[in-house]
């Protein structure tokens, strides 16, 4: 990956005039970049990455495998596009396996994800199969730790 | 029966080690660790923690019970590991059975070094500003130390003439560091052949501290070891602690003509025995794959470089662009305070720790080095309030 994106990716938030500095180039040139990025379609979105289990909330993530039937045409595109539609499915993949579809769905307590699942993507005219995976904490995630641990001590001066 | 007078414990100590001054480094430590909320950019090692694989399989060997005694040369599975190293990235040729000894670190390999050649009296030639041990280790070792002065008007390079000025009869070795600590210069081509030229001429050993090797951001590393006719007159040094973020493992290793190693080898095995093994083990796994273990450190410093030196040029402290290593070195004396003032200064007023450069040498006046093996935030919050501090002054 571009050394740039590369530096988006760990800190979104990093600004131009930084980016410049580190990567020696004009401030321009990669405010230019960043755009080029953006309007190519690369760069997708910006988001911050949030410790849910910080967070005074119930809200759950599952992580469920789904079993479709491909359609003639198009595949699986059409019936992911489809799951992919619901606003509880915060991510999906199509994957090789024994499954064909990954998805990460949320919802407010147990019973919500639940009934999405039952109501909701079962009912799908294709959809096989389908098993639920309840998240019960995250350690890291997308590159991230959650747990902050405690800094090792560096002497400050050294040779 | 007589009883002679008690000495005092001070007078027990040899005149040699008691008349060594301290480390410039120490004095300045021992300010710093007073005070709280300083950001240190005075730090010469990584602040990255060894890369997990390293320290798994440490960790692994220590399961299985691998705590022994290793050879007195080191296991003979990481000499091969480090024969097929250099080989593949520096062109060197080493036999793993008896040109190459595991030392702990860098230090002691320079400490055998030095002990294994010196008569006392000999002279050893080194370049300052330079890393604060060569000097006392020469001394230590009964030899006489000789700095070459090296300068910013000339990017602190190391020339064949500079160093043919300082041979005399009892000249015995020629102490190299390129990529340097505290300056970051790498020596060019031209530079390296003359000087191999130069040792070969007056028939000089070179000991070559290549501990940054990797850490070269221009170009690729050239060692001295590698030119033509130089392996028999050489003794290459290199280790982990750097590139690899290993220094508190203690793991390096000297290679060279087996005579040379053979003797290093002898001191080693009395005074050491062998490094440990943990390490040893470690540094297996350092040595697969380094190129892609080291790779991601390495773009980091090279753009903590590229953003130090850009704030440095932007406060207008001029500062030879460092092509290895991970120190910038700038200029200072325009702003009117000696380095020690100025570090001092900084430190009281914006608690930013910076190392004087005398500490590397008398030549170090007027510079002071900051090392960036810290993290990129405390970079940059250390840019902002060393440019306050520079704009108050200037
Ligand atoms: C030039 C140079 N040589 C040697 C060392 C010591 O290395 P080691 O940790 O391998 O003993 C250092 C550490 O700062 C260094 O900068």
């Amino acid at each position: 990956m571009d050394e740039l994106l590369k530096l988006l990716k760990e800190n979104a938030r990093e600004t131009p005039e930084n980016l410049a500095r580190m990567l020696n180039q004009s401030v321009e040139e990669i405010q230019r970049r960043i755009q080029d990025y953006e309007k190519r379609g690369v760069i997708r979105g910006y988001q911050a990455v949030v410790n849910r289990d910080a967070l005074d909330s119930d809200l759950v993530t599952a992580v469920i495998e789904v079993k479709v039937t491909p359609e003639r045409e198009g595949g699986f595109n059409h019936i992911a596009k489809r799951i992919s539609k619901f606003e509880e499915v915060s991510s999906l993949y199509l994957m090789s396996g024994t499954f064909d579809l990954l998805l990460f769905v949320s919802g407010r307590d147990l019973k919500e994800v639940a009934w999405f699942v039952a109501e909701k993507l079962a009912t799908i005219p294709g959809v096989l199969s389908t098993a639920t995976h309840f998240m019960l904490k995250t350690y890291k995630a997308d590159g991230v730790y959650m747990d902050v641990e405690d800094d090792v001590e560096r002497l400050k001066v050294t040779p | 029966m007589m009883l002679s007078a008690s000495k005092s414990p001070l007078d027990r100590v040899a005149a040699h080690v008691r008349d060594m001054p301290p480390s410039g480094i120490r004095d300045f430590f021992e300010i710093v660790s007073t005070m709280k909320d300083v950001i240190s950019l005075g730090i010469g090692e990584p602040d990255f923690a060894s890369p997990w694989k390293i320290r798994e399989s440490a960790i692994y060997s220590l399961e299985r019970g691998v705590t022994h005694y290793t050879s007195n040369l080191g296991l003979l599975s990481l000499r091969k590991a480090i024969a097929g190293y250099l080989g593949q990235t520096y062109q060197l040729d080493y036999n793993p059975a008896d040109e190459i000894l595991v030392t702990v670190g860098v230090s002691e390999g320079l400490d055998l070094a030095l002990r294994a050649i010196l008569e006392p009296g000999d002279e050893v030639i080194y370049h300052e500003p330079c890393y604060v041990s060569y000097n006392p280790l020469i001394s230590f070792a009964h030899g006489v130390p000789v700095g070459v002065v090296t300068t910013a008007e000339d990017d602190f390079r190391l020339t064949r003439e500079a160093v043919e000025a300082k041979i005399t009869p009892k000249t015995k070795a020629l102490l190299l560091n390129f990529p340097n600590n505290p300056t970051g210069a790498a020596l060019g081509e031209k530079d390296l052949h003359a000087l191999a030229a130069l040792a070969v001429e007056h028939d000089l050993l070179v000991i070559t501290d290549e501990i940054y090797a990797e850490l070269t951001y221009e170009g690729t590393h050239t060692s001295i070891a590698s030119l033509p006719g130089m392996k028999d007159r050489t003794l290459f040094l290199h280790g982990f602690s750097k590139a690899w973020a290993m220094t508190g493992l203690r793991l390096g290793y000297a290679c060279g003509p087996k005579a040379l190693v053979g003797a290093m080898m002898k001191i080693h095995q009395y005074s050491m025995l062998c490094a440990p093994i943990t390490s040893q083990e470690a540094g297996l796994e350092a040595l697969r794959n380094p190129a892609d273990t080291i790779a991601g450190m390495k773009d980091e410093y090279r753009r903590r470089r590229n953003y130090i030196t850009s704030c440095l040029e932007d406060m207008g402290l001029p500062c030879v662009f460092p092509r290895g290593a991970f120190y910038a070195f700038p200029r200072v004396a325009e702003l009117g305070l000696s380095s020690k003032e100025f570090a001092l200064k900084l430190l009281d007023e914006e608690k930013v720790a910076v190392v004087p450069g005398t500490a590397f040498g008398a030549c170090g006046k007027g510079f002071v080095r900051c090392s960036y093996a810290t993290s990129m935030d405390e970079i940059k919050e250390a840019m902002v309030r060393m440019a306050r501090f520079v704009k108050r002054l200037a």
